[in-house]
């Protein structure tokens, strides 16, 4: 379980995000949704560490995160897998490489003991042949597979996804979704995925949270978004028409 | 920002690139590469220039000493001399800043703004150190070797040039080149390429690593790399000059 307790962040005078409290449970999809520019990635990252926030906790499973120093949190780090907006592969290396890095940082494996466990990552995301190849030799959906490879290589606690179907065409989206959302019950981990796109919510998300210009406007289950009266969720919910027809 | 801020972060950047590798063994072969990209894949150019402007020099040198009472190897001296003290190092290291110096800037800020670094970072990697630090130390491990081959190359070609042209004859260049040598010469250039291959790897990784916005701002990143490395490498040529020659 992911805990935020207050938390705000501001760069220079421009304030992102106001006073955030949120839980993420374990073995769940948990979704944080809103608009593009609401604050969704800078929370995210937040959680992460990449940004330092300004105000607030951020609670590991008891573990306050935010108040570690570099090695206690780096401990922490070994649990996370993240899958970045646009992958983030890294392009100078293959994607047998790419994702046995993690490997190669935290474990003291054997080389054959790291390849069956890269082959079986990229099994699991049903990418096949493809260990030689660069990152720019697959495709945008393959390349997010690739992503969730590398992410689940060190059986992580903590998944936080970016927008992982951004940029993909409707059917590998679900695809993707449907991935993670196995791969989260599977092994039981805390999920948290950022998304504007509200196929997912309705395919995925167990736990909704919805962010309006970086204030926690909603949270909630995917059943109760379409019976709320609180109309920035509404409007962000049913701007799509399709979605407007299903409105109870 | 200002001046004072960039320096700020550029000194809070060496210090995070300088702290202690996490796991030796990735470090020790990410520098082998970088010896390779940076340096080997240098080799080429800097021989080309070498040959042509150690032809040029001669040809010059030949052309402006044209007097009976001047002997003919003060061509083969004044060509090595010029190799020597400013060439090999100081113009040799301008040109790599910018093949070298794009290169970098262009590869880390690429890593930043396709979240490559985040990447990293969220593993617990010190970015700034895995990334940078293997380009620090293998060019300046490299650069004597390009500085000496750039030397003998110049040399080479000055002679090839000069009896080519019959300007000067290859017994006189190369008594000429010989005459009055001062090994301390050699030293110096090397002492400043060190100076220089520090100030290319760490200005372009400084300017790569900040970068924030997409292709275009790589690009800029790019082509300040090149102006700053350039700059910063002609006011060390002075100040080291005038500290071990002055
Ligand atoms: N590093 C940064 N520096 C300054 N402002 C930022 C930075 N990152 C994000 N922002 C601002 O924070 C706001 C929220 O951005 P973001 O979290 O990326 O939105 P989204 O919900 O689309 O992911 C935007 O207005 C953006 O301009
Ligand atoms: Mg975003």
């Amino acid at each position: 379980m992911i805990e935020l307790r207050n938390i705000s962040k501001a760069f220079a005078e421009k304030q992102v995000l106001k006073d955030v409290s949120a839980t993420f449970e374990q073995g769940k999809v948990n979704l944080i949704i809103g608009q593009s520019g609401s604050g969704k990635t800078v929370l995210l990252k937040s959680i992460v560490g990449l940004h330092d926030i300004d105000n607030g906790d951020i609670v590991y499973d008891n573990r306050i995160f935010s108040e570690m120093n570099f090695k206690a949190k780096k401990n922490i780090r070994k649990e996370i897998g993240m899958l970045f907006q646009g992958g983030a592969l890294f392009d100078s290396v293959t994607i047998e490489e790419n994702v046995m890095f993690p490997l190669d940082l935290f474990t003291n494996m054997q080389f054959d003991e790291k390849i069956e466990r890269v082959n079986f990552c990229l099994n699991r995301v049903n990418l096949e042949n493809v260990n030689k190849l660069f990152p720019s030799e697959l495709s945008g959906g393959m390349q997010k597979r690739a992503a969730i490879a590398r992410a689940i290589a060190l059986n992580p606690k903590y998944l936080f996804c970016d927008e992982p179907n951004s940029g993909l065409d409707p059917k590998t989206a679900i695809v993707i979704d449907d991935l993670i959302k196995e791969i989260t019950q599977e092994y039981n981990i805390t999920t948290i995925i950022n998304t504007h796109d509200m196929n997912s919510v309705i395919r995925i998300g167990d736990k909704i949270v919805f962010i309006f210009q970086g204030v926690k406007s909603w949270e909630g289950d995917r059943k109760e978004i379409f019976n709320t009266n609180n109309q920035e969720l509404n409007n962000f919910v049913f701007a799509n028409e399709f979605i407007k027809k299903m409105k109870p | 920002m200002n001046f004072f801020s960039h320096m700020g972060r550029y000194s809070c950047l060496l210090k995070k690139v300088f702290s202690k590798p996490e796991k030796f063994s990735i470090y020790y072969r990410r520098t082998i590469k970088e010896i390779d990209n940076l340096g080997i894949n240098s080799i080429g150019i800097v021989a080309i220039i070498s040959l042509f402007m150690g032809a040029v020099i001669t040809i010059q040198t030949a052309y402006n000493t044209e007097n009976p009472f001047l002997p003919d190897y003060l061509i083969g001296l004044t060509a090595r001399d010029t190799l020597l003290l400013e060439f090999s190092s100081t113009i040799v290291c301008l040109i790599l800043a910018g093949k070298v110096g794009s290169n970098i800037a262009s590869e880390i800020g690429t890593m930043r703004v396709t979240e490559q670094i985040d990447a990293l970072e969220v593993m617990g990697v010190n970015s700034a150190s895995f990334l940078i630090l293997p380009k620090v130390i293998g060019f300046v491990f490299i650069i004597p070797f390009l500085v000496v081959i750039s030397m003998f190359i110049g040399i080479v070609g000055g002679m090839l040039a000069g009896s080519i042209s019959n300007t000067i004859s290859v017994h006189d260049y190369v008594y000429g080149i010989q005459y009055a040598f001062m090994p301390f010469y050699v030293i110096y250039a090397l002492i400043k390429s060190l100076f220089f291959a520090f100030i290319i790897t760490t200005v372009s990784s400084y300017s790569g690593y900040f970068v924030s916005g997409g292709a275009l701002e790589v690009g800029k990143a790019s082509t300040r790399a090149v102006v700053n490395s350039s700059v910063l490498i002609l006011l060390f040529d002075l100040l080291l000059t005038q500290f071990l020659l002055g």
